[in-house]
Formats: structure tokens, C-alpha cells, sequence
């Protein structure tokens, strides 16, 4: 888990994942800027790559600094009802603007996604029992709960259909002019990191973080402001993928501990790779069809996560 | 010194803390004493600002602790919580560096490095500077967070019963160590006990609290007297000299 391996393995990836694809493009190909294959590289390969390696870092940072501010490592975008309230944001934009726009859509998905992350650190709040466990199921159950609200309003508006477009993340869609949203996580990484130290305090408790004189409450606004603005720019652009934001933070936090300005650039960084891993694996097996990404990280997913699991209680 | 002035604290309707008022000097280990529910820890609590209070006021060094930012206040008085709940996985190192928190916010420079090193090793914790703290037993875990907490370098330390799921040995360990910083380096300290035996060798003054209020504030020779306690626990506890300790002999009272 060093950052020298880190590295040069997505760059590999990288490179491979630009160059799998139905139509064959080499590298000199690309030196012809007319050709219909630099075409596609642009329009469709390098903007794939892109929304990649941003919705993959994104997304697991997401769920470190929620995993951090909630004070348990089950908890992520999945599992405290983030992407359900995202979703509902769609819908809700999608029946109030007859043809929202991306920003309109992704205003009201980020309002929303925010509403429900702190609905949800209400209910935490409010929750003596703090089981490891109890809680994510509360954050699932919440989530249900949005869920339900959605798929009924969607049914009766016959959105049905456009809604389960969401659902189901897919990167096959993702061309130039559909993904640039996601360059919101750049910024976000940045004051991600800025605030790494603070998160890192907060993750100790109100006490702690009052006794050495940090502003509590704030800080945890900003995190969830992050998660929810991540959160939502990944669901309106490539659709939700489950696990990512809970099984990442918890494989660095076994290796590199909970210091968030030192795990969170490896973070990012092996998000992406599992999210590229994944994606390449969707396009080659079965060729030249593909498997939806979302498909994909659910069943790797929840195969690491169930090792998680069980590996936490051999060491309770 | 810290004075406390006329502290009431509510619950709903009921008062945990009533009109509460107490001097800490300086340079001195002051105990908090009392039976369950007594409101020692939300007294602490409320003088180191962790909670607010209703009424009343905390002076210290006769500035109001409300005129005080959080950051000037953290750096003048520390204080560490019974931390049972903690499953974030940091080094030694790392949690003390945060006690330069409020100097650096995170990045030390060659002064703050210097603080960490010099805490550490004052809390005889170097060779495992780098060990997670869910890999340390109860003791060590306790050396480190007061470690953090001499990083920090405040001239109040309050513990809220630090001695907490601590067998014999690092009880004592932990309080020898809490007399030195007063001794040695001049800080003051405030705790919260439940023994009174530690609380009557260990400390200079002992203030006694019983449903809100304080029964008792004097220094441990005026409060370790079985009429004393009588007043405090309900309980008839004899006193016995023992070299320079007295001890309280409560356990078939």
C-alpha cells in the first residue's frame, strides 16, 4: 500500500483502459488528428478514462470522510442513505423542470443528497445504542425509505424507466459533453485535503475536538457539504455504484491507519484503481458487449466485504 | 487559579450542579470526590467548557473563560475525557501531534516536533511511538492521550477518572505521573475520582460534591477525617495512618 505501487499501477491501467475497446486504436492511429479513430479516443475513450479516475476517487473519499465524521466504518453514500437522496433530487428536478438542465439537476440532487446526510447524522445523534453494525442498518433502512418515496412518485409520473437509468452505474454512456460535472471533485479533493487534519480530530469526538479548540460542528458540515457534492455529481453522471465508498477507506484505513492527511491521497488513488479494474474486466468478458460497472463493483464488492467483515471479528 | 463561580447546570428540571463555587489553585492537584451522580463530571465539564452552564461563570486567571476563542482557551486548559469509545486507529506519534493542534493545526514545525518528542519520551512511550492505540492495553492508551494532552502544553490539565478499567499498577503509575507534572513542571491538575484512597494520597486539596452541591473543599488532611466522610458517602469509614498515608478503610463500613 505504498505510494510507489500505487502509481505506476494506475498509470498502466491507465493505458490499457484507453486502449480496450470495440474498435481497435493504436498508438499510431492517434498521430493523425483527422482519423476516426483520435475521434474516438476523444470522444468517448479519454473521457471514459477521466470520469473513472474522478467517480472512483471520489467516491471513496466520500465514504472516508464519512466513515470519519460518523465515527464508524460501515458507514458510507451506500449504506446512510446518500445515493437514495441523491436520487429523489433527480426525480424531484426531473418533475419540476420539464427539461432540466445538468445544472439544474445537479442542484437539486445536491440538496437533497445533503438533507438526507444530515437527516441521517440527526438520527445518529439521536441514537443511544452506537452498535458498529446497528447503525449502517439504520442508514440502509433510511434509505429504503427514501428509496420507496422515489420509485412511488416516479411510478405515478411514468419515470420509471429514466429513474432505474440511475440506478445502475454505467461508464458506456460517458462521452465528451455528459461528464464534465465530475470536475467538481477536483476542487473538492483540494479542500478535502485541507481539511484532512480537521476531519481527523472530529473523527475523535466532540470532546476531543473541543479541547483542542476546534470548531466541531463546522467542520462536520463541511465534510458532509463534500460528501453530498462528490455524491451527487457521480450519481447524474455516471449512475450510483454501491460499495466503493465503504470497502476502499476500510483496505487503506488496515494498512495506513486513520490519519486522514496521510490516507487520503492512497485513498483516492486505489478507488480508481478498483474502479478501473472493474471497468476493464466489464469490457473484456463478455466482448465486445459490456457489464455495467455498477454490476461489476457490486460483485467484487461485496466478496471484499464479507472478508472485511469476518477478518474484523477474528481480531474483535 | 480557576474560580468557580455560582455554577447551576439543569437536565429538564432537574439540577445536576447548583450553585457551585470553588477555587483551584495553582500548581496543586485538586480532587473531585463524591458518590455517583454527584455531578463531578459535569462540573469538569462545564469548567473546561465542554458543556455550557446556566448560570454562574468560570475565572481563569481572573479572565471570564467566555470572553476567551476556543483556540486561546486550548491552549491554557486541557482536558481528557474517560475515552472507553475510541476505535480510530492512530500511532502514539500521531495523537500526540495533534496536542500541537492548536498551536499548528496540523503542520509542525521544528518547535512543535520538538514538543512531541520531549512528551513522549516524559511519558516513556518512544520505542512505541509507532504502535496503533487499539494494539495497546489500557494503561498505555492512558499514557499516550496524557501525552497529548503535555504536547498541548496547557497550565490547567483536568481528567474526568482517568483512572478508569485500570488494574492496580497502572492506576498508580498514572497517578505518579499526574503528580510529577504538578511537582515537576508546575502544571495544575483537576480529577475526578471514585477511589478516595488515591484522591488522599495523591492529591493537595479534595472537594467533595453530593447531589449538585459541594459539601466539602479543603485540603486532604481536612477532608480525610471519618466525621468528614460521614457527611459525604453516609458511610461510617475509619482512617488509618499508614507511613505518611491515610487511608480509608471503607470496605466493611
Amino acid at each position: 500500500m505504498k505510494k510507489r505501487y500505487l502509481i505506476p499501477t494506475l498509470i498502466i491501467l491507465s493505458i490499457v483502459s484507453l486502449f480496450v475497446g470495440v474498435s481497435s486504436i493504436s498508438i499510431v492511429d492517434l498521430l493523425d488528428f483527422q482519423s476516426e479513430e483520435t475521434q474516438i479516443f476523444l470522444i468517448s475513450r479519454l473521457p471514459r478514462l477521466v470520469a473513472i479516475l474522478l467517480a472512483g476517487a471520489g467516491m471513496s473519499m466520500a465514504g472516508l470522510i464519512m466513515q470519519q465524521l460518523s465515527r464508524n466504518k460501515f458507514v458510507s453514500p451506500t449504506t446512510a442513505g446518500t445515493l437514495d437522496a441523491t436520487r429523489l433530487g433527480i426525480l424531484v428536478s426531473m418533475l419540476l423542470f420539464a427539461n432540466a438542465s445538468m445544472l439544474e439537476k445537479m442542484t437539486v440532487a445536491f440538496a437533497f443528497a445533503l438533507a438526507g446526510t444530515f437527516l441521517f447524522m440527526h438520527i445518529l445523534n439521536r441514537i443511544k445504542f452506537k452498535d458498529a453494525i446497528f447503525i449502517p442498518l439504520v442508514g440502509m433502512m433510511f434509505g429504503n425509505i427514501l428509496s420507496s418515496i422515489t420509485t412511488f412518485f416516479a411510478y405515478r409520473a411514468d419515470v420509471i424507466q429514466n429513474m432505474s437509468a440511475w440506478l445502475q452505474g454505467d461508464f458506456s454512456m460517458v462521452m465528451k459533453g455528459s461528464y464534465e460535472l465530475l470536475y467538481i471533485s477536483i476542487p473538492v479533493f483540494i479542500i478535502a485535503y485541507m481539511y484532512a487534519n480537521r476531519f481527523t480530530v472530529a473523527g475523535m469526538g466532540e470532546d476531543f475536538s473541543k479541547n483542542l479548540g476546534m470548531k466541531y460542528r463546522s467542520v462536520v458540515n463541511i465534510g458532509l457539504v463534500l460528501v453530498a457534492l462528490i455524491t451527487a455529481a457521480v450519481v447524474l453522471t455516471v449512475g450510483v455504484i454501491p460499495f466503493l465508498g465503504l470497502i476502499i477507506p476500510n483496505i487503506v484505513s488496515i494498512f495506513k491507519g486513520d490519519h486522514l492527511q496521510k490516507t487520503l491521497p492512497h485513498t483516492a488513488m486505489l478507488g480508481a484503481i478498483f474502479l478501473l479494474v472493474c471497468d476493464i474486466l466489464g469490457r473484456v468478458m463478455i466482448y465486445p458487449y459490456e457489464i455495467s460497472i455498477s454490476l461489476m463493483v457490486g460483485v467484487i464488492g461485496s466478496f471484499i466485504f464479507l472478508f472485511l467483515l469476518f477478518r474484523r471479528k477474528s481480531y474483535a | 487559579m480557576i474560580q468557580v463561580r455560582e455554577l447551576t447546570k439543569l437536565y429538564g428540571k432537574k439540577q445536576v450542579v447548583e450553585n457551585v463555587s470553588v477555587d483551584i489553585r495553582r500548581g496543586q492537584i485538586t480532587s473531585f470526590i463524591g458518590p455517583n451522580g454527584a455531578g463531578k463530571s459535569t462540573l469538569l465539564s462545564m469548567v473546561s467548557r465542554l458543556l455550557d452552564a446556566d448560570t454562574g461563570e468560570v475565572l481563569i486567571d481572573s479572565t471570564n473563560t467566555k470572553k476567551l476563542k476556543s483556540n486561546d482557551f486550548s491552549k491554557r486548559v486541557s482536558i481528557l475525557k474517560q475515552s472507553n469509545y475510541m476505535n480510530v486507529r492512530l500511532t502514539i506519534r500521531e495523537l500526540v501531534s495533534f496536542g500541537r493542534f492548536p498551536y499548528s493545526k496540523g503542520r509542525l514545525n521544528d518547535e512543535d516536533e520538538k514538543m512531541v518528542d520531549q512528551s513522549i519520551d516524559y511519558m516513556d512511550l518512544k520505542e512505541m511511538e509507532n504502535s496503533y492505540l487499539d494494539e495497546l492495553s489500557g494503561g498505555q492508551r492512558q499514557r499516550a492521550f496524557i501525552a497529548m494532552v503535555i504536547a498541548q502544553d496547557t497550565d490547567y490539565i483536568l481528567l474526568d477518572e482517568p483512572l478508569n478499567n485500570l488494574d492496580m499498577k497502572h492506576s498508580v503509575q498514572i497517578m505518579k505521573i499526574l503528580r510529577r507534572l504538578v511537582d515537576d513542571l508546575g502544571k495544575t491538575v483537576v480529577i475526578v475520582l471514585h477511589d478516595i484512597n488515591f484522591a488522599s494520597v495523591y492529591s493537595d486539596r479534595i472537594v467533595a460534591l453530593k447531589n449538585g452541591r459541594v459539601v466539602k473543599d479543603g485540603t486532604t488532611e481536612e477532608i480525610i477525617q471519618s466525621a468528614a466522610l460521614k457527611e459525604i458517602y453516609d458511610m461510617d469509614i475509619p482512617i488509618q495512618q499508614m507511613n505518611d498515608c491515610r487511608i480509608c478503610v471503607y470496605f466493611n463500613s
